[in-house]
């Protein structure tokens, strides 16, 4: 899962879509995940990165993550967001 | 090294469309002490949800609301109104302040005597009394208010049969401007009815008509309607006095003043725009002062608001139970809080603040209760912050009427703490228990076995 390469990301957590123009606001964990998804982290490995840093436990990082990454698919955001949906 | 607070990871697509120049500010800050205690603390003590009142708040409320009064009014007495919030411990901080007791059944007439209430000062409100119920407030020499013919003839023939004179009066209902108009309680004044019901009192001599009493609405936000009540009353008062050379003690204008709170469907917050007890001082006192009563003459200015002094003494604490997403997409937040004990949230947009730090991110949420119920939904839609499973979340000005409405329904009903002037809490009713439920029913001998 990749994050598709024209997506242009501030540090500051926003998202800009070249392509339809449209723009989105994220806070710094969701930000910390794009960079994470640009750098083609596996999905373990950005788990891993956040269980380590933040005061949180895997059960819900993982239905976070799992919620977040649907938002970025719902978006047309994700490189391989056909492929993922079959 | 400790690890950072967990926030979970969000994204909001930006809208650029008219921007609202009323909208409200959604970086608000959280809401960790109620009166010095720390909110976590308390959830801690006495469980979650948890109902929380604050008697510095419920004494400054009324201290004001009798200074906006009595600056403009010479003559102005309070009655708590038991339905509002009938605790003992709440109903007693209004006694202390000096309010009587306005009370609307036999049960809340009782719970004031059982209190130490003087039956002189209690008010006897309410469609119904039952026989027993008035031969108790004429014993004690109560303010009875007659509803109805029916209640007037009973309460003539219980005056007889007790060889007493029953303080009463009529409850008068009007056109205050304010539409539906409530004609439901007493008698009505335009149509004529309750000039009839003076004349019976009066032509019959079993009972003394020492007031004039209205209930005009509930969550009024036009104080001109009091002032239009107040006016109403006054005239009926003279023309009782002109035909019957007889003194109106008194001019009761009932509740019904709004609180902070925020209705349904409204546009701006109350706490932004609902009136103060300035303004309903001011349209009731300058009604009573322009009328022909003469000045040592003024009659005493009765009122029953309830909701207006309780509603922001009150805060609800709670639990996230989850996040989720709708079919559509939308947040959806599950509180332990439900309507079966915010009886409220059917009436007002709550005010809902997170009870620990957050980040200035937030997402338009649905907020609902525990119950197995559609209907169970707190808000509709209300801006938050990102709020974990466990945070807390504290609901404001929930003073009045849930503690009185609340329901027995699928689950047991919370503890409920008072926070004195000391800042020291006490558990004021106790959290419900099977046991409390189960004692009051009774299983035939033949439903005592089973085998499943």
């Amino acid at each position: 899962m990749k994050l598709k390469k024209n997506i242009a990301v501030s540090e500051a957590g926003l998202l800009f879509n070249p392509v339809t123009g449209e723009s989105f606001s994220v806070n710094p964990i969701g930000t910390e995940i794009l960079n994470l998804l640009r750098e083609e982290k596996t999905d373990e490995q950005i788990r891993s990165a956040i269980l380590a840093k933040y005061s949180t436990d895997n059960p819900t990082f993982e239905k976070d993550y799992q919620d977040f990454i649907g938002i970025l698919s719902h978006n047309n955001l994700l490189e391989n967001h056909e492929e993922t949906k079959a | 090294m400790s690890k950072q607070r967990y926030e979970r990871p969000v994204i909001k697509k930006l809208e650029t469309g008219m921007p609202n120049k009323f909208g409200t500010r959604t970086e608000y800050q959280p809401m960790t002490h109620i009166d010095g205690l720390a909110v976590e603390k308390l959830m801690k003590d006495y469980g979650s949800p948890l109902f929380v009142i604050s008697e510095k708040t419920i004494r400054k409320t009324i201290q004001k609301a009798k200074k906006d009064f009595r600056t403009r009014y010479p003559r102005v007495q309070f009655a708590w109104s038991y339905k509002t919030n009938y605790l003992n411990a709440i109903c007693s901080i209004f006694h202390q302040e000096g309010s009587w007791a306005e009370v609307v059944s036999g049960f809340e007439y009782d719970k004031a005597i059982s209190l130490g209430v003087d039956g002189k000062k209690i008010i006897f409100n309410g469609p119904e009394k039952s026989e027993e119920d008035l031969t108790k407030a004429i014993r004690n020499d109560s303010l009875i208010h007659i509803d109805h013919l029916d209640e007037l003839y009973t309460i003539s023939e219980l005056a007889e049969k007790h060889k007493a004179r029953p303080r009463v009066a009529i409850r008068v209902n009007m056109d205050t401007g304010v539409y539906p108009i409530w004609d439901r309680f007493g008698f009505n004044y335009e149509n004529g009815q309750a000039w009839d019901a003076i004349n019976k009192i009066m032509h019959s001599d079993t009972l003394e008509l020492v007031g004039l009493h209205c209930h005009i609405g509930t969550f009024m936000l036009a104080p001109s309607a009091y002032g239009i009540a107040a006016s109403k009353l006054a005239e009926l008062a003279l023309s009782v006095e002109k035909k019957f050379k007889h003194e109106i003690k008194y001019i009761d204008l009932g509740g019904g003043f709004a609180s902070k709170n925020t209705l349904k469907g409204s546009y701006l917050p109350g706490s932004d725009t609902n009136p103060t007890f300035d303004d309903f001082a001011e349209a009731i006192s300058s009604s009573l002062l322009n009328s022909n009563f003469k000045q040592e003459k003024l009659p005493l200015l009765i009122l029953e608001t309830g909701r207006a002094l309780i509603d922001e003494a009150g805060y609800l604490l709670g639990s996230v139970i989850s996040n989720k997403r709708s079919s559509t997409g939308r947040r959806n937040t599950i509180l332990d809080i439900g309507v079966n004990i915010l009886f409220t949230s059917f009436w007002y947009d709550h005010k809902i603040t997170p009870a620990q730090a957050f980040t200035h991110y937030s997402e338009d949420t649905c907020i609902y209760g525990p119950l197995c119920m559609n209907i169970d939904v707190i808000r509709e839609s209300v801006s938050l912050p990102l709020l974990n499973k466990d945070d807390h979340v504290v609901i404001h000005h929930v003073g009045a009427y849930n503690m009185t409405q609340w329901m027995q329904f699928i689950a047991l009903r919370p503890n409920v703490v008072l926070i004195d002037m000391d800042e020291k809490p006490h558990v004021i009713r106790l959290r419900e228990t099977l046991d409390n439920m189960n004692s009051m029913e009774k299983v035939p001998a033949h439903l005592k076995k089973f085998n499943v």
